[in-house]
Protein backbone atom coordinates (compact mmCIF):
# COMPACT_ATOMS: atom_id res chain seq x y z
CA UNK A 1 0.00 0.00 0.00
CA UNK A 2 1.58 3.19 -1.34
CA UNK A 3 1.56 6.77 0.44
CA UNK A 4 -1.29 8.36 -1.62
CA UNK A 5 -0.90 11.75 0.33
CA UNK A 6 -0.58 14.87 -1.66
CA UNK A 7 -0.89 18.66 -0.96
CA UNK A 8 -2.30 21.69 -2.58
CA UNK A 9 -0.55 24.60 -0.81
CA UNK A 10 -1.85 24.08 2.77
CA UNK A 11 -4.51 21.66 2.14
CA UNK A 12 -3.69 18.19 2.18
CA UNK A 13 -5.34 15.00 0.50
CA UNK A 14 -5.39 12.09 1.55
CA UNK A 15 -5.13 10.67 -2.24
CA UNK A 16 -4.90 12.83 -5.60
CA UNK A 17 -8.04 11.93 -6.94
CA UNK A 18 -10.71 14.75 -6.25
CA UNK A 19 -14.04 14.95 -7.95
CA UNK A 20 -14.80 17.96 -11.11
CA UNK A 21 -17.56 20.66 -10.17
CA UNK A 22 -21.26 19.61 -11.63
CA UNK A 23 -20.28 16.12 -12.28
CA UNK A 24 -21.00 15.01 -8.63
CA UNK A 25 -23.33 16.89 -7.44
CA UNK A 26 -22.61 17.97 -3.46
CA UNK A 27 -21.55 14.35 -3.20
CA UNK A 28 -24.41 13.08 -1.13
CA UNK A 29 -25.79 12.41 -4.94
CA UNK A 30 -23.28 9.33 -5.15
CA UNK A 31 -23.28 8.19 -1.64
CA UNK A 32 -24.64 5.52 -2.24
CA UNK A 33 -22.08 4.03 -4.73
CA UNK A 34 -18.45 5.78 -3.26
CA UNK A 35 -17.49 5.75 0.21
CA UNK A 36 -17.27 10.04 0.08
CA UNK A 37 -15.12 10.25 2.35
CA UNK A 38 -12.05 8.04 0.79
CA UNK A 39 -12.04 10.78 -2.26
CA UNK A 40 -9.22 12.93 -2.13
CA UNK A 41 -11.86 16.04 -2.33
CA UNK A 42 -14.98 16.88 -3.82
CA UNK A 43 -15.44 20.09 -5.54
CA UNK A 44 -19.34 20.70 -5.52
CA UNK A 45 -21.35 22.32 -8.12
CA UNK A 46 -20.66 25.84 -9.35
CA UNK A 47 -22.13 28.65 -6.87
CA UNK A 48 -22.56 31.86 -7.59
CA UNK A 49 -23.65 35.19 -4.90
CA UNK A 50 -27.30 35.01 -6.68
CA UNK A 51 -29.53 32.27 -7.40
CA UNK A 52 -29.19 31.57 -11.59
CA UNK A 53 -31.91 29.08 -13.20
CA UNK A 54 -29.06 28.24 -15.76
CA UNK A 55 -29.71 28.30 -19.90
CA UNK A 56 -32.88 26.84 -21.55
CA UNK A 57 -33.06 22.70 -22.27
CA UNK A 58 -31.60 21.10 -24.31
CA UNK A 59 -28.59 21.61 -22.31
CA UNK A 60 -26.72 18.67 -23.30
CA UNK A 61 -25.57 16.85 -26.38
CA UNK A 62 -24.04 13.39 -26.63
CA UNK A 63 -21.00 12.62 -28.55
CA UNK A 64 -18.53 9.49 -29.30
CA UNK A 65 -16.70 9.98 -26.78
CA UNK A 66 -17.77 12.72 -24.41
CA UNK A 67 -21.17 15.16 -23.84
CA UNK A 68 -21.37 19.02 -24.86
CA UNK A 69 -23.10 20.95 -22.10
CA UNK A 70 -24.76 24.18 -21.67
CA UNK A 71 -25.97 23.90 -18.40
CA UNK A 72 -25.23 27.44 -17.33
CA UNK A 73 -24.23 27.39 -13.83
CA UNK A 74 -27.78 26.75 -12.49
CA UNK A 75 -27.56 26.64 -8.78
CA UNK A 76 -29.64 28.58 -5.68
CA UNK A 77 -26.88 31.12 -4.88
CA UNK A 78 -24.36 31.21 -2.04
CA UNK A 79 -27.39 31.85 0.93
CA UNK A 80 -29.09 28.87 0.06
CA UNK A 81 -25.78 26.93 -0.37
CA UNK A 82 -24.91 28.21 3.19
CA UNK A 83 -27.95 27.63 4.85
CA UNK A 84 -28.92 24.23 3.18
CA UNK A 85 -26.33 22.42 1.29
CA UNK A 86 -23.75 23.17 3.92
CA UNK A 87 -25.17 21.63 7.32
CA UNK A 88 -25.57 18.34 5.21
CA UNK A 89 -21.75 18.63 3.76
CA UNK A 90 -19.51 20.24 6.29
CA UNK A 91 -19.06 16.66 8.11
CA UNK A 92 -17.97 14.48 5.58
CA UNK A 93 -14.64 13.81 6.66
CA UNK A 94 -12.68 15.02 3.29
CA UNK A 95 -11.60 18.05 1.70
CA UNK A 96 -15.21 19.47 0.42
CA UNK A 97 -14.07 22.37 -1.81
CA UNK A 98 -16.54 24.77 -3.39
CA UNK A 99 -16.61 26.23 -6.91
CA UNK A 100 -17.26 29.80 -6.93
CA UNK A 101 -18.58 31.47 -10.50
CA UNK A 102 -19.44 35.14 -10.56
CA UNK A 103 -20.16 38.08 -13.31
CA UNK A 104 -17.74 40.67 -11.55
CA UNK A 105 -14.85 40.67 -10.05
CA UNK A 106 -16.96 41.76 -6.65
CA UNK A 107 -19.20 39.03 -6.95
CA UNK A 108 -16.31 36.39 -7.09
CA UNK A 109 -15.04 38.12 -4.27
CA UNK A 110 -18.06 38.43 -1.94
CA UNK A 111 -18.98 35.05 -2.63
CA UNK A 112 -15.59 34.02 -1.58
CA UNK A 113 -15.51 35.85 1.66
CA UNK A 114 -18.97 33.91 2.19
CA UNK A 115 -17.32 30.63 2.13
CA UNK A 116 -13.92 32.12 3.81
CA UNK A 117 -16.18 32.19 6.97
CA UNK A 118 -16.92 28.12 6.62
CA UNK A 119 -14.91 26.49 9.01
CA UNK A 120 -15.84 22.89 6.27
CA UNK A 121 -14.75 24.75 3.33
CA UNK A 122 -10.60 24.37 3.40
CA UNK A 123 -10.51 25.48 -0.40
CA UNK A 124 -12.21 27.16 -3.15
CA UNK A 125 -12.15 26.72 -7.09
CA UNK A 126 -12.84 29.93 -9.18
CA UNK A 127 -14.24 29.36 -11.98
CA UNK A 128 -12.78 31.61 -14.45
CA UNK A 129 -13.55 29.50 -17.69
CA UNK A 130 -17.39 28.55 -17.91
CA UNK A 131 -18.01 29.07 -21.48
CA UNK A 132 -22.47 29.07 -21.04
CA UNK A 133 -22.82 32.21 -19.69
CA UNK A 134 -23.12 35.11 -20.67
CA UNK A 135 -21.59 37.56 -18.54
CA UNK A 136 -18.47 36.42 -16.50
CA UNK A 137 -17.62 33.14 -16.44
CA UNK A 138 -14.86 32.21 -19.53
CA UNK A 139 -15.04 35.87 -20.74
CA UNK A 140 -12.32 36.36 -17.50
CA UNK A 141 -10.92 33.19 -18.09
CA UNK A 142 -9.07 34.05 -21.58
CA UNK A 143 -7.44 37.12 -20.96
CA UNK A 144 -4.48 37.50 -18.29
CA UNK A 145 -5.83 41.00 -17.31
CA UNK A 146 -9.50 39.84 -17.03
CA UNK A 147 -8.13 36.54 -15.16
CA UNK A 148 -5.67 38.57 -13.08
CA UNK A 149 -8.42 41.18 -11.85
CA UNK A 150 -10.88 38.04 -10.47
CA UNK A 151 -8.30 36.44 -8.66
CA UNK A 152 -6.96 39.97 -7.41
CA UNK A 153 -10.37 40.70 -5.91
CA UNK A 154 -10.73 37.13 -4.28
CA UNK A 155 -7.22 37.09 -2.57
CA UNK A 156 -7.95 39.86 -0.63
CA UNK A 157 -10.98 38.90 0.55
CA UNK A 158 -10.30 34.97 0.87
CA UNK A 159 -7.49 33.49 2.83
CA UNK A 160 -7.74 29.30 2.57
CA UNK A 161 -6.47 27.87 -0.33
CA UNK A 162 -7.35 29.50 -3.56
CA UNK A 163 -7.29 27.06 -6.82
CA UNK A 164 -8.16 28.73 -10.21
CA UNK A 165 -9.97 26.86 -12.87
CA UNK A 166 -8.60 28.06 -16.26
CA UNK A 167 -10.13 27.85 -19.47
CA UNK A 168 -8.66 25.99 -22.57
CA UNK A 169 -9.93 28.39 -25.32
CA UNK A 170 -6.79 30.24 -25.04
CA UNK A 171 -4.26 31.21 -26.90
CA UNK A 172 -1.56 30.44 -24.41
CA UNK A 173 -2.65 28.56 -21.19
CA UNK A 174 0.96 28.98 -19.56
CA UNK A 175 -0.04 32.58 -19.76
CA UNK A 176 -3.12 33.05 -18.33
CA UNK A 177 -1.88 30.82 -15.38
CA UNK A 178 1.78 32.65 -14.61
CA UNK A 179 -1.00 35.43 -14.54
CA UNK A 180 -3.23 33.81 -12.17
CA UNK A 181 -0.53 32.74 -10.12
CA UNK A 182 1.26 35.80 -9.98
CA UNK A 183 -1.92 37.53 -7.91
CA UNK A 184 -1.69 34.98 -5.45
CA UNK A 185 -3.47 31.78 -6.55
CA UNK A 186 -2.26 28.63 -4.83
CA UNK A 187 -2.88 26.35 -7.44
CA UNK A 188 -4.39 25.93 -10.92
CA UNK A 189 -6.45 23.15 -12.33
CA UNK A 190 -7.56 22.52 -15.90
CA UNK A 191 -8.97 22.58 -17.96
CA UNK A 192 -12.57 23.48 -17.95
CA UNK A 193 -14.53 22.14 -21.39
CA UNK A 194 -13.56 23.12 -24.64
CA UNK A 195 -16.11 24.84 -26.33
CA UNK A 196 -18.21 22.91 -29.22
CA UNK A 197 -21.09 22.64 -31.01
CA UNK A 198 -23.48 19.77 -32.52
CA UNK A 199 -26.25 20.14 -35.64
CA UNK A 200 -30.00 18.42 -35.92
CA UNK A 201 -29.32 18.39 -39.49
CA UNK A 202 -33.06 17.42 -40.18
CA UNK A 203 -34.09 20.59 -38.23
CA UNK A 204 -31.42 22.47 -39.38
CA UNK A 205 -30.59 23.35 -36.07
CA UNK A 206 -28.02 23.36 -33.00
CA UNK A 207 -28.71 20.40 -30.53
CA UNK A 208 -28.29 22.84 -27.87
CA UNK A 209 -30.48 25.32 -26.25
CA UNK A 210 -27.83 28.48 -27.26
CA UNK A 211 -25.78 27.35 -30.10
CA UNK A 212 -22.52 26.22 -28.50
CA UNK A 213 -21.69 24.43 -25.20
CA UNK A 214 -18.53 23.19 -23.67
CA UNK A 215 -16.96 19.59 -24.47
CA UNK A 216 -15.71 17.11 -21.54
CA UNK A 217 -15.10 13.39 -21.54
CA UNK A 218 -12.29 11.18 -23.07
CA UNK A 219 -12.39 13.21 -26.04
CA UNK A 220 -10.50 16.14 -24.68
CA UNK A 221 -8.46 14.01 -22.49
CA UNK A 222 -5.10 14.55 -24.78
CA UNK A 223 -5.35 18.01 -25.08
CA UNK A 224 -6.13 18.29 -21.21
CA UNK A 225 -2.78 16.63 -21.03
CA UNK A 226 -1.09 18.23 -23.36
CA UNK A 227 -2.18 21.68 -21.62
CA UNK A 228 -1.31 20.15 -17.85
CA UNK A 229 2.07 19.04 -18.97
CA UNK A 230 3.10 22.96 -20.47
CA UNK A 231 1.24 24.84 -17.41
CA UNK A 232 3.24 22.16 -14.94
CA UNK A 233 6.39 23.85 -16.86
CA UNK A 234 5.17 27.43 -16.36
CA UNK A 235 4.19 27.81 -13.10
CA UNK A 236 5.74 26.71 -9.57
CA UNK A 237 2.20 26.25 -7.97
CA UNK A 238 0.65 22.97 -7.71
CA UNK A 239 -1.14 21.73 -10.63
CA UNK A 240 -4.47 19.49 -10.48
CA UNK A 241 -5.36 18.12 -14.05
CA UNK A 242 -8.58 17.32 -15.48
CA UNK A 243 -10.33 16.60 -18.95
CA UNK A 244 -11.55 13.10 -19.74
CA UNK A 245 -10.15 11.29 -16.84
CA UNK A 246 -12.17 7.74 -16.82
CA UNK A 247 -9.35 5.29 -15.59
CA UNK A 248 -6.26 5.40 -13.50
CA UNK A 249 -3.91 5.06 -16.76
CA UNK A 250 -4.90 8.46 -17.53
CA UNK A 251 -5.02 9.62 -13.92
CA UNK A 252 -1.33 8.28 -13.78
CA UNK A 253 -0.65 9.91 -17.20
CA UNK A 254 -1.98 13.42 -15.39
CA UNK A 255 0.56 12.96 -12.66
CA UNK A 256 3.26 12.16 -14.45
CA UNK A 257 2.92 15.70 -16.76
CA UNK A 258 3.27 17.56 -13.44
CA UNK A 259 0.00 17.06 -11.77
CA UNK A 260 -0.06 17.03 -7.86
CA UNK A 261 -4.35 15.75 -8.06
CA UNK A 262 -6.78 15.22 -10.46
CA UNK A 263 -9.97 15.70 -11.14
CA UNK A 264 -12.66 13.16 -12.47
CA UNK A 265 -15.88 15.00 -14.32
CA UNK A 266 -17.87 13.34 -16.66
CA UNK A 267 -16.68 9.68 -16.01
CA UNK A 268 -19.09 10.11 -12.99
CA UNK A 269 -21.76 9.74 -15.14
CA UNK A 270 -20.86 6.88 -16.63
CA UNK A 271 -19.43 4.86 -14.32
CA UNK A 272 -20.84 6.39 -9.99
CA UNK A 273 -18.13 4.66 -8.50
CA UNK A 274 -15.46 5.30 -10.82
CA UNK A 275 -13.33 7.84 -8.29
CA UNK A 276 -12.50 4.96 -5.89
CA UNK A 277 -11.62 2.77 -8.67
CA UNK A 278 -9.05 4.84 -9.92
CA UNK A 279 -7.78 5.45 -6.14
CA UNK A 280 -7.23 1.93 -6.22
CA UNK A 281 -6.08 1.81 -9.65
CA UNK A 282 -3.07 4.54 -9.08
CA UNK A 283 -2.30 2.34 -5.94
CA UNK A 284 -1.90 -0.77 -7.03
CA UNK A 285 0.41 0.86 -10.05
CA UNK A 286 2.26 2.22 -7.82
CA UNK A 287 2.76 -1.48 -5.91
CA UNK A 288 3.32 -3.04 -8.86
CA UNK A 289 6.88 -0.46 -9.49
CA UNK A 290 7.86 -0.40 -6.22
CA UNK A 291 6.86 3.02 -5.51
CA UNK A 292 6.15 3.77 -1.93
CA UNK A 293 4.70 7.04 -2.58
CA UNK A 294 2.65 9.01 -5.57
CA UNK A 295 4.96 11.90 -4.95
CA UNK A 296 7.73 9.66 -6.92
CA UNK A 297 5.69 9.44 -9.98
CA UNK A 298 4.53 13.31 -10.43
CA UNK A 299 6.28 14.94 -12.64
CA UNK A 300 7.71 12.69 -14.19
CA UNK A 301 7.85 12.82 -17.55
CA UNK A 302 10.66 12.09 -19.23
CA UNK A 303 10.48 14.38 -21.81
CA UNK B 1 -65.32 -5.86 4.58
CA UNK B 2 -62.61 -5.33 7.18
CA UNK B 3 -60.44 -8.07 5.82
CA UNK B 4 -59.99 -6.50 2.83
CA UNK B 5 -59.16 -2.96 4.06
CA UNK B 6 -56.24 -4.48 6.27
CA UNK B 7 -54.92 -5.63 2.95
CA UNK B 8 -55.06 -2.46 1.12
CA UNK B 9 -53.42 -0.77 4.41
CA UNK B 10 -50.73 -3.43 4.54
CA UNK B 11 -49.82 -3.21 1.19
CA UNK B 12 -50.31 1.15 1.64
CA UNK B 13 -47.71 0.69 4.38
CA UNK B 14 -45.53 -1.53 2.82
CA UNK B 15 -44.80 0.45 -0.37
CA UNK B 16 -44.61 3.94 1.48
CA UNK B 17 -41.92 2.49 3.60
CA UNK B 18 -39.85 2.95 -0.01
CA UNK B 19 -40.14 6.68 -0.24
CA UNK B 20 -38.08 7.34 -3.66
CA UNK B 21 -35.50 9.74 -2.28
CA UNK B 22 -34.81 6.78 0.92
CA UNK B 23 -34.35 4.48 -1.88
CA UNK B 24 -30.72 3.00 -1.86
CA UNK B 25 -29.43 2.65 -5.41
CA UNK B 26 -27.29 0.38 -6.80
CA UNK B 27 -25.41 -0.63 -9.66
CA UNK B 28 -25.86 -4.19 -10.63
CA UNK B 29 -24.69 -6.35 -13.44
CA UNK B 30 -27.69 -7.97 -14.23
CA UNK B 31 -27.82 -11.16 -16.22
CA UNK B 32 -30.42 -11.30 -19.81
CA UNK B 33 -32.28 -13.88 -18.56
CA UNK B 34 -34.83 -13.50 -21.30
CA UNK B 35 -35.00 -11.34 -24.47
CA UNK B 36 -38.21 -11.33 -26.77
CA UNK B 37 -38.11 -9.18 -30.22
CA UNK B 38 -41.87 -7.72 -29.69
CA UNK B 39 -41.22 -6.67 -33.51
CA UNK B 40 -38.65 -5.53 -35.30
CA UNK B 41 -38.37 -2.01 -33.50
CA UNK B 42 -39.40 -3.18 -29.83
CA UNK B 43 -37.81 -5.87 -27.52
CA UNK B 44 -38.35 -6.67 -24.12
CA UNK B 45 -35.16 -7.79 -21.90
CA UNK B 46 -35.65 -9.68 -19.18
CA UNK B 47 -32.87 -9.55 -16.09
CA UNK B 48 -32.36 -11.20 -13.34
CA UNK B 49 -29.08 -11.62 -10.93
CA UNK B 50 -28.43 -14.00 -7.82
CA UNK B 51 -29.40 -12.26 -5.24
CA UNK B 52 -32.95 -10.76 -4.66
CA UNK B 53 -33.46 -7.38 -6.72
CA UNK B 54 -33.71 -4.35 -5.12
CA UNK B 55 -37.28 -2.90 -3.59
CA UNK B 56 -38.27 -0.41 -7.55
CA UNK B 57 -41.23 1.55 -7.37
CA UNK B 58 -43.40 1.76 -10.68
CA UNK B 59 -42.34 5.27 -12.48
CA UNK B 60 -38.42 4.49 -11.82
CA UNK B 61 -35.61 3.82 -14.04
CA UNK B 62 -32.72 2.46 -14.60
CA UNK B 63 -29.50 3.61 -16.23
CA UNK B 64 -28.21 1.26 -18.43
CA UNK B 65 -24.43 0.98 -18.98
CA UNK B 66 -24.21 0.41 -23.71
CA UNK B 67 -21.30 -1.64 -23.91
CA UNK B 68 -19.55 -2.49 -27.45
CA UNK B 69 -21.39 0.66 -28.88
CA UNK B 70 -18.64 3.08 -30.29
CA UNK B 71 -21.09 5.98 -30.83
CA UNK B 72 -23.09 5.65 -27.13
CA UNK B 73 -20.88 6.82 -24.72
CA UNK B 74 -24.11 7.93 -21.64
CA UNK B 75 -25.67 5.57 -20.34
CA UNK B 76 -29.55 4.64 -21.74
CA UNK B 77 -32.16 5.90 -18.99
CA UNK B 78 -35.15 3.33 -19.65
CA UNK B 79 -38.29 3.28 -17.79
CA UNK B 80 -39.14 0.05 -15.34
CA UNK B 81 -41.30 -1.81 -17.20
CA UNK B 82 -42.31 -4.42 -14.89
CA UNK B 83 -40.66 -6.31 -11.84
CA UNK B 84 -41.88 -9.78 -11.37
CA UNK B 85 -40.93 -10.41 -7.76
CA UNK B 86 -41.81 -14.20 -7.95
CA UNK B 87 -39.30 -14.63 -11.08
CA UNK B 88 -36.86 -12.28 -8.92
CA UNK B 89 -36.73 -10.45 -12.97
CA UNK B 90 -36.76 -6.63 -14.35
CA UNK B 91 -38.36 -6.37 -17.32
CA UNK B 92 -37.03 -3.52 -19.63
CA UNK B 93 -38.78 -2.44 -22.92
CA UNK B 94 -36.94 -1.17 -24.97
CA UNK B 95 -37.58 0.80 -28.75
CA UNK B 96 -34.75 0.22 -31.20
CA UNK B 97 -34.35 3.88 -32.13
CA UNK B 98 -30.61 4.64 -32.18
CA UNK B 99 -27.25 2.82 -31.85
CA UNK B 100 -27.25 2.18 -28.48
CA UNK B 101 -30.84 0.93 -28.05
CA UNK B 102 -30.07 -1.04 -31.16
CA UNK B 103 -27.16 -2.78 -29.52
CA UNK B 104 -29.52 -3.26 -26.46
CA UNK B 105 -31.74 -4.92 -28.60
CA UNK B 106 -28.75 -7.29 -30.02
CA UNK B 107 -28.16 -8.74 -26.48
CA UNK B 108 -28.45 -12.65 -25.79
CA UNK B 109 -29.53 -15.11 -23.08
CA UNK B 110 -26.60 -14.87 -20.29
CA UNK B 111 -25.56 -11.54 -21.50
CA UNK B 112 -24.39 -9.07 -18.46
CA UNK B 113 -26.19 -5.43 -18.51
CA UNK B 114 -24.79 -3.17 -16.23
CA UNK B 115 -27.22 -1.33 -14.35
CA UNK B 116 -27.82 1.98 -11.87
CA UNK B 117 -31.25 1.74 -10.17
CA UNK B 118 -33.86 2.36 -8.97
CA UNK B 119 -33.83 6.15 -10.55
CA UNK B 120 -36.21 8.78 -10.11
CA UNK B 121 -39.45 9.44 -8.08
CA UNK B 122 -42.66 6.77 -8.75
CA UNK B 123 -46.38 7.22 -9.95
CA UNK B 124 -48.85 7.84 -7.29
CA UNK B 125 -50.22 5.33 -6.15
CA UNK B 126 -54.03 4.95 -4.62
CA UNK B 127 -55.06 5.43 -1.56
CA UNK B 128 -58.67 3.95 -1.38
CA UNK B 129 -59.80 1.06 -2.91
CA UNK B 130 -62.18 2.48 -4.94
CA UNK B 131 -60.44 5.23 -6.21
CA UNK B 132 -60.24 5.22 -10.14
CA UNK B 133 -56.78 5.75 -11.65
CA UNK B 134 -56.44 5.87 -15.39
CA UNK B 135 -53.40 4.76 -17.14
CA UNK B 136 -52.49 6.59 -20.60
CA UNK B 137 -49.60 5.62 -22.68
CA UNK B 138 -48.59 5.93 -25.97
CA UNK B 139 -46.07 4.03 -28.12
CA UNK B 140 -43.00 2.94 -26.08
CA UNK B 141 -44.39 5.21 -23.75
CA UNK B 142 -46.63 2.65 -22.02
CA UNK B 143 -43.57 0.68 -20.68
CA UNK B 144 -43.87 1.93 -16.97
CA UNK B 145 -47.71 1.24 -16.89
CA UNK B 146 -47.56 -2.29 -16.59
CA UNK B 147 -45.68 -2.03 -13.43
CA UNK B 148 -47.82 0.95 -11.96
CA UNK B 149 -51.10 -1.31 -12.98
CA UNK B 150 -49.52 -4.44 -11.09
CA UNK B 151 -48.89 -2.33 -7.57
CA UNK B 152 -52.43 0.06 -8.26
CA UNK B 153 -54.22 -4.04 -7.92
CA UNK B 154 -52.21 -5.39 -5.26
CA UNK B 155 -53.50 -2.67 -3.53
CA UNK B 156 -57.10 -3.62 -4.19
CA UNK B 157 -57.89 -1.03 -6.41
CA UNK B 158 -58.68 -1.78 -10.23
CA UNK B 159 -56.38 0.77 -12.88
CA UNK B 160 -58.39 1.26 -16.89
CA UNK B 161 -55.54 0.98 -19.27
CA UNK B 162 -56.13 3.43 -22.52
CA UNK B 163 -53.16 2.56 -24.85
CA UNK B 164 -52.73 4.39 -27.79
CA UNK B 165 -50.48 3.53 -30.92
CA UNK B 166 -50.22 3.86 -34.98
CA UNK B 167 -51.32 0.28 -35.85
CA UNK B 168 -52.46 -2.83 -34.08
CA UNK B 169 -48.51 -3.68 -34.51
CA UNK B 170 -47.27 -1.34 -32.45
CA UNK B 171 -49.28 -2.13 -29.67
CA UNK B 172 -47.37 -3.43 -27.31
CA UNK B 173 -47.65 -5.77 -24.12
CA UNK B 174 -51.27 -6.46 -24.17
CA UNK B 175 -52.08 -9.63 -22.84
CA UNK B 176 -50.18 -8.54 -20.20
CA UNK B 177 -51.99 -5.57 -19.49
CA UNK B 178 -55.11 -7.38 -19.39
CA UNK B 179 -54.16 -9.27 -16.39
CA UNK B 180 -54.40 -6.10 -13.67
CA UNK B 181 -57.55 -4.04 -15.11
CA UNK B 182 -59.39 -3.21 -18.21
CA UNK B 183 -57.82 -2.52 -21.31
CA UNK B 184 -59.05 0.22 -24.43
CA UNK B 185 -56.73 0.81 -27.24
CA UNK B 186 -56.62 3.17 -29.96
CA UNK B 187 -54.56 2.82 -33.26
CA UNK B 188 -53.74 5.87 -36.08
CA UNK B 189 -55.10 3.72 -38.79
CA UNK B 190 -57.85 2.09 -36.86
CA UNK B 191 -56.07 -2.02 -37.02
CA UNK B 192 -57.37 -2.32 -33.50
CA UNK B 193 -60.07 -0.15 -30.94
CA UNK B 194 -60.88 2.70 -31.91
CA UNK B 195 -59.61 4.81 -34.58
CA UNK B 196 -57.78 8.15 -33.47
CA UNK B 197 -55.77 9.04 -30.44
CA UNK B 198 -55.98 8.12 -27.20
CA UNK B 199 -57.94 11.49 -26.23
CA UNK B 200 -60.45 10.50 -28.73
CA UNK B 201 -61.88 7.48 -27.13
CA UNK B 202 -65.18 6.94 -25.77
CA UNK B 203 -63.82 6.17 -22.32
CA UNK B 204 -63.75 9.51 -21.84
CA UNK B 205 -66.96 10.85 -22.62
CA UNK B 206 -68.57 7.96 -20.34
CA UNK B 207 -66.83 7.42 -17.75
CA UNK B 208 -65.23 9.66 -14.81
CA UNK B 209 -61.83 9.31 -13.11
CA UNK B 210 -59.79 10.06 -10.10
CA UNK B 211 -56.50 10.74 -11.35
CA UNK B 212 -54.72 10.40 -14.66
CA UNK B 213 -51.34 9.26 -15.28
CA UNK B 214 -49.45 9.18 -18.72
CA UNK B 215 -46.40 8.42 -20.55
CA UNK B 216 -45.72 8.50 -24.08
CA UNK B 217 -45.01 10.85 -26.95
CA UNK B 218 -45.19 14.87 -25.77
CA UNK B 219 -47.89 15.68 -28.31
CA UNK B 220 -49.99 13.08 -26.84
CA UNK B 221 -49.19 14.19 -23.06
CA UNK B 222 -49.89 17.22 -23.82
CA UNK B 223 -53.43 16.13 -25.07
CA UNK B 224 -54.06 13.87 -22.30
CA UNK B 225 -53.36 17.14 -19.75
CA UNK B 226 -55.80 19.36 -21.69
CA UNK B 227 -58.04 16.58 -21.28
CA UNK B 228 -57.37 16.57 -17.51
CA UNK B 229 -57.26 20.35 -16.59
CA UNK B 230 -60.56 20.86 -18.52
CA UNK B 231 -62.16 17.56 -16.48
CA UNK B 232 -60.65 18.57 -13.19
CA UNK B 233 -58.69 15.49 -13.09
CA UNK B 234 -55.47 14.94 -10.87
CA UNK B 235 -53.09 14.41 -13.77
CA UNK B 236 -49.54 13.43 -13.45
CA UNK B 237 -47.14 12.48 -16.73
CA UNK B 238 -43.69 10.94 -16.89
CA UNK B 239 -41.12 12.37 -18.95
CA UNK B 240 -38.19 11.54 -20.62
CA UNK B 241 -35.82 14.98 -21.25
CA UNK B 242 -32.50 14.16 -22.33
CA UNK B 243 -30.89 13.01 -19.55
CA UNK B 244 -26.89 12.39 -18.67
CA UNK B 245 -26.29 11.16 -14.83
CA UNK B 246 -29.31 10.39 -13.67
CA UNK B 247 -28.30 11.23 -10.41
CA UNK B 248 -29.36 15.36 -10.23
CA UNK B 249 -25.68 15.84 -10.61
CA UNK B 250 -25.23 16.99 -14.15
CA UNK B 251 -28.32 19.03 -14.17
CA UNK B 252 -28.92 18.38 -17.75
CA UNK B 253 -32.56 17.19 -18.06
CA UNK B 254 -34.11 20.23 -16.14
CA UNK B 255 -37.79 21.23 -16.77
CA UNK B 256 -39.56 24.27 -16.52
CA UNK B 257 -41.52 24.32 -13.15
CA UNK B 258 -43.43 26.13 -10.87
CA UNK B 259 -40.41 25.98 -8.68
CA UNK B 260 -37.71 26.60 -11.40
CA UNK B 261 -35.93 24.30 -13.90
CA UNK B 262 -35.98 21.02 -12.13
CA UNK B 263 -33.79 17.84 -13.11
CA UNK B 264 -36.42 15.26 -14.58
CA UNK B 265 -34.14 12.22 -12.78
CA UNK B 266 -34.75 13.11 -9.09
CA UNK B 267 -37.72 15.55 -9.55
CA UNK B 268 -39.18 13.55 -12.14
CA UNK B 269 -39.59 11.41 -14.07
CA UNK B 270 -43.28 12.09 -13.09
CA UNK B 271 -44.87 15.24 -12.91
CA UNK B 272 -47.51 16.86 -11.88
CA UNK B 273 -49.09 18.70 -14.60
CA UNK B 274 -50.17 21.21 -11.94
CA UNK B 275 -46.13 21.74 -11.40
CA UNK B 276 -45.11 22.33 -15.09
CA UNK B 277 -45.56 25.19 -17.41
CA UNK B 278 -46.93 23.69 -20.55
CA UNK B 279 -48.95 25.54 -22.70
CA UNK B 280 -51.92 23.32 -22.45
Amino acid sequence: MASLNVKINDLSLKNPVMTASGTFGYGLEFADFVPLEEIGGIIVKGTTLHPRQGNDYPRMAETPSGILNCVGLQNKGIDYFCEHIYPQIKDINTNMIVNVSGSSPDDYAECAARIDALEGIPAIELNISCPNVKQGGMAFGVTCEGAASVVRAVRARYHKTLIVKLSPNVTSVSEIARAVEAEGADSVSLINTLMGMAIDIERRKPLLSINTGGLSGPAVKPVALRMVWQVAKAVKIPVVGLGGICTATDAIEFLMAGATAIEIGTANFIDPAVTIKVRDGINDWLDSHGCHSVQEIIGTLDA
Amino acid sequence: MPGVDLGIWVAAIKIRIHKPESMKKYILDLTVSAIEAIHEKYVLIKLTQEAPLPPMLPGQFVEVRVDDSPSTFLRRPISINFVDESANELWLLVAAVGDGTRRLARLHVGDTVNCVLPLGNSFTLPTRADQKILLVGGGVGVAPLLYFGKKIREMGAEPTFLLGARSAHDLLLLDEFKKYGRVYVTTEDATAGEKGFVTNHSLLQNEHFDQISTCGPKPMMMAVARYAQQADIDCEVSLENKMACGLGACLCCVEKTTEGNVCVCTEGPVLNIKKLLWQV
